[in-house]
């Protein structure tokens, strides 16, 4: 296999062993890059000359002799919402299309400071709006599998880039399913940790009470791996949680004989691809067959987690883009205006795209006075009960597992109207209402060789039980082991 | 119709903290534009706040010097509005379950007591500052964004502009003893907004509410509730409806007197859109943190008071003087406990009358701060006590006092230096040189008719008098000071 083809673990040992340089394998990626992304186009900005002189440090550090960090040399791609001392923040909008943010993002800052090498910030959706990177300002991403398909998004292009080669791990966020979805589409292990278990310093704020950094990958010890570097607390975000970190690749190969696993019913409603509910239930076999005992859940109020999350979402994000008014950041209208106002109103009109001013509106409204109550109050309300419902779940359950994505890859354009693309996330979303963590594995492909992902669950903070379950199931059903075809042409334009 | 004004106060604070509310830059009020901030007091994409726990300890400080009930759970809320001032468009701020609530303090007003309820303390963010040069251009300092500021709204319980200005007096007069705020107007670390409304009481029918602004005096806040509560007056009067509105005081110059008029109406007025801070996880007050802020706390004006009247036996009128400021208070404490000589209460009473007299005309006269002046307390017991001893007339102590006042020397040393000889008793030479006078009046008519020459002579004749113990010097001063020339 290509080396760009392989897992960071794999590669890690390579590089251990000296059997490989950080340079060499920064080489193919990028080298892989040139050959692919005019196809893909997973990058907004492609850091060459960073990944370059950071492999080479890595490789010098190694010379000396010293004891690097898992996954030092190791090429990652970063989602371009999240600060970047020395590559533009875009957000993949046109209000941030030239912002250099003066600090590094936590996580950035900690990847930087074990040693990985960084390729590139990927594409999104603009502010992470969406669910197909096709809310791009600036081009649309392909998906790797089918180049006429989406990868998924918002973390489209972080999906695709691992997915095509591009990278070999990379970092995604997830405020309604953005890392899970498009981990789904590109048949990769995509991890939405617990809320609070990632710092949010650094990552340009779309639901502050719902956004999430974490891991895209090829397996589930890459993802465990990258999770050991981001998780903890940071004095930086007060909503981090100040509580230890356990290496996650410790409970990896134990047996799961005696494992709960739930099947909450109500997430395999009308609508769900048969495909992919019948994918998922022969994953759900499999795992009863490797000793897990699996039994029926029920969580009466999800039903209501995708409207209240249309509340909460687009609330805090009208007030979270408040700051992005020509005055200080990107884009300042041209044409004369009489007062501040007006200059906020034009700037805004023409920078931001129309999902995003949708949701502004949207959000906008839900807290204006005298429909506060009716809604965002009532929003907060709904998403306690739904976090009642899943509280009682785990006390029965262990684990609960769940497809991902209720459709296959959807081709571009073909879900042109927002509600169908809201749609897309109604597996993914509860999970961020209520703050569990949640991963999202390849469970096989369609017929028409598009992939599958089941989705796992587990209460708050359980991520070693959930990655123990995962990699169980993952090393008996090997569909981690197939790479992205790679099709000769591109279906999407900006 | 009987006409009643209702005035509640709207007191914003900037709390004394070393850095600003959610960021790590300083306060420093005197540094230059835009070097004390950073990307999180400027709003840059992705940042986060994290709350300064100091400042949550001083308004937690003034909820308990305000009688308040503190919260032991509270929340910070966004309120959002569009300015660039505000980087964020939004400000940190609370809105419901407020630090602390329910409070209360008690003044006085003209020899009544009057206690004004105290709705609500909490805490958040203060803005940047906007210039607006000559030309079309204007110019953002973000080094005041993001200082801790306290809100503290009282209810309306004020009836006149003498109240509100009782109130705003005694209110800044605690937050200065607590620690929390310099209390200083003119440079706006102590903001005041009254809400003002008249009603008849008879009828019940009410004008509409004037929030009062631009205020940075208490004389501004006492003419402009005045100036609001009769024009209200005048309206009511007419049958006329008074509509509820923002209103920005202009003080007096050569052209008019202070007026007030309309910056905004209430048809205009913010949907703030208030929603719970999601950035920030809920401030719990615990039990143990509570008890560690109230051990803290140090003695309140009113408590001084009243221990200055038992503990020194001053009246309440002096006691309320000496304890205007805290510095002022530990000085005269300071002073009264280095007297040796006497009873606390005549030493106290010394202290008093000299801190009232000649101290607080020096310091008028330069404009010093109590806590500055070279002189210490110390100096000041021993300075009365030689007068007390009878070894310097009061007249003499009070050059030696300003002498003391500019250099910090004590006493003893000025009386060497200036050669003035501390011997006898002074009150027995003052005795001597009016007898002095008296025995020889003609002499004393010359020197009053401009024959200062003669002067020599009676200081001759004070000196046989006291066998040449006085000091000429000293006989000197006191007969020009008799003679008055």
């Amino acid at each position: 296999m290509e080396l760009f083809h392989r897992t960071a673990h794999e590669l890690a040992e390579l590089l251990r062993r000296k059997e490989l340089s950080a340079v060499e394998l920064c080489d193919a990626v990028l080298g892989r890059i040139e050959a692919v992304e005019p196809r893909v186009r997973a990058y907004v900005t492609v850091m060459a000359d960073v990944a370059r002189e950071q492999a080479k440090a890595v490789d010098a550090r190694r010379a000396a002799g010293e004891d690097l960090p898992p996954l030092a040399g190791i090429p990652l791609a970063v989602k371009d919402n999240m600060c970047t001392v020395d590559a533009p923040t875009t957000c993949s909008s046109k209000v941030l299309e030239h912002f250099v943010a003066p600090y590094d993002a936590t996580v950035v800052a900690r990847a930087r400071q074990a040693g990985c090498v960084f390729t590139g910030k990927t594409n999104l959706d603009e502010f992470a709006m969406g669910s197909s990177t096709e809310n791009s300002a600036f081009f649309t991403t392909c998906n790797p599998w089918d180049l006429e398909r989406a990868p998924g998004g918002s973390s489209g292009g972080s999906a695709a880039a691992t997915a095509a080669g591009e990278a070999i791990i990379a970092l995604g966020s997830d405020t309604g399913g953005s890392i899970r979805q498009p981990a789904s589409f590109c048949s990769l292990v995509g991890l939405k940790p617990t809320y609070g278990r990632v710092s949010r310093y650094g990552l340009v704020a779309f639901a502050s009470s719902l956004d999430q950094i974490g891991p895209l990958t090829k397996d589930v010890r890459d993802t465990a791996l990258l999770m050991n570097l981001l998780a903890g607390h940071d004095p930086m975000d007060s909503t981090s949680a100040d509580r230890p970190v356990p290496d996650l690749t410790e409970l990896l190969g134990r047996d799961i004989r005696g494992i709960r696993i739930g099947v909450p019913k109500e997430f395999f409603a009308e609508g769900t691809d048969p495909e992919v509910a019948n994918a998922v239930h022969a994953a759900i076999r499999q795992l009863e067959s490797l000793g897990a005992i699996v039994g029926e859940a029920s969580t009466p109020t999800v039903s209501y987690g995708l409207p209240t999350y249309y509340i909460i979402a687009p609330s805090e994000a009208s007030s979270n883009l408040a700051r992005f008014d020509g005055v200080r950041y990107g884009h300042r209208t041209s044409k004369p205006v009489a007062d501040n106002v007006e200059l906020y109103e034009q700037s805004r009109a023409e920078s931001f795209g129309p999902e995003v001013q949708r949701r502004i509106m949207i959000g906008t409204y839900a807290l204006s006075a005298g429909y506060y109550d009716a809604y965002y109050l009532k929003a907060q309300k709904v998403r306690t009960l739904l976090k009642r419902d899943f509280d009682k779940v785990f006390e029965q359950f262990d684990i609960i597992a769940w497809p991902t994505s209720p459709c296959l890859p959807f081709r571009f354009g073909e879900r042109g109207d927002p509600l169908s693309m809201y749609m897309a996330d109604v597996c993914t979303i509860p999970v961020n209402m209520v703050g569990i963590p949640a991963v999202s594995l390849p469970c096989g492909f369609s017929s028409g060789g598009l992939p599958i992902g089941i989705q796992l669950g587990a209460s708050y903070f359980e991520e070693p039980k959930l990655l123990q379950v995962a990699y169980a199931y993952e090393q008996s059903a090997g569909f981690h082991a197939r790479r992205a075809p790679l099709g000769a042409s591109c279906g999407g334009e900006a | 119709m009987a006409l009643e004004a209702i005035i509640g106060l709207e007191v914003h604070a900037q709390l004394l903290t070393r850095s600003k509310m959610f960021c790590r830059c300083s306060t420093d009020p005197s540094a230059g534009p835009n070097t004390v901030v950073c990307p999180i007091c400027t709003a840059m994409p992705g940042v986060l706040p994290v709350i300064n726990r100091r400042a949550v300890e001083l308004v937690v400080r003034t909820g308990l010097a305000l009688n308040c009930s503190i919260a032991s759970h509270s929340i910070f809320a966004r309120k959002n509005y569009w300015y660039p001032d505000l980087p964020k468009n939004y400000q940190i701020s609370q809105y419901e379950l407020p630090l602390c609530r329910d409070g209360y303090l008690d003044i006085d007003v003209n020899g009544q007591k009057r206690r004004i309820r105290i709705r609500r303390v909490h805490l958040e963010e203060d803005t940047g500052k906007l210039y607006h040069t000559a030309g079309n251009e204007s110019r953002i300092d973000f080094n005041r964004c993001g200082v801790p500021l306290m809100e503290i709204v009282s209810e309306p319980d004020m009836r006149s502009a003498d109240e509100a200005r009782e109130y705003l007096v005694a209110l800044r007069q605690v937050l200065r003893y607590i620690g929390v705020c310099t209390g200083n107007m003119e440079e706006g670390s102590f903001r005041c907004e009254p809400n003002v409304n008249v009603r008849d009481t008879e009828s019940g029918a009410k004008t509409g509410i004037s929030e009062l602004k631009n205020l940075n005096s208490f004389r501004a806040v006492h003419q402009s509730v005045d100036f609001e509560i009769a024009r209200h007056t005048r309206l009511l009067q007419r049958g006329e409806t008074v509509p509820r509105q923002t209103r920005r005081w202009h003080p007096s110059d050569e052209s008019r007197g202070g007026y007030t008029d309309v910056m905004r109406s209430k048809e205009e007025a913010h949907d703030y859109r208030y929603f719970p801070e999601p950035d920030l996880v809920p401030m719990r007050i615990g039990d143990d943190w509570l008890s560690e802020i109230r051990a803290g706390m140090p003695e309140l004006p009113q408590q001084k008071r009243e221990r200055f009247v038992s503990q020194y036996a001053l009246t309440p009128y002096d006691a309320g003087v000496l304890t205007q400021s805290l510095e002022f208070a530990q000085y005269f404490e300071a002073a009264v406990a280095a007297c040796r000589a006497g009873q606390v209460a005549e030493a106290a009473k010394r202290v008093s009358k000299w801190l009232q007299g000649e101290m607080s005309r020096l310091l008028n006269e330069t404009g010093q701060d109590i806590a500055d002046v070279p002189a210490r307390p110390e100096h000041v017991a021993e300075l009365l006590e030689l007068v007390e001893e009878g070894k310097l007339t009061g007249t003499i102590a009070k050059e030696v006092f300003e002498e003391m006042f500019r250099t910090g020397k004590p006493a003893p040393q000025i009386v060497s230096e200036r050669g003035i000889e501390v011997v006898g008793d002074a009150s027995e030479l003052e005795r001597i040189v009016d007898q002095v006078l008296a025995d020889h009046a003609e002499v004393v008519a010359k020197v009053k008719s401009g024959k200062t020459q003669s002067k020599g002579f009676l200081v001759g004749q004070v000196m046989k008098a006291t066998r040449g113990q006085a000091v000429p010097q000293i006989v000197n001063d006191i007969i020009d000071r008799r003679l008055g020339v």
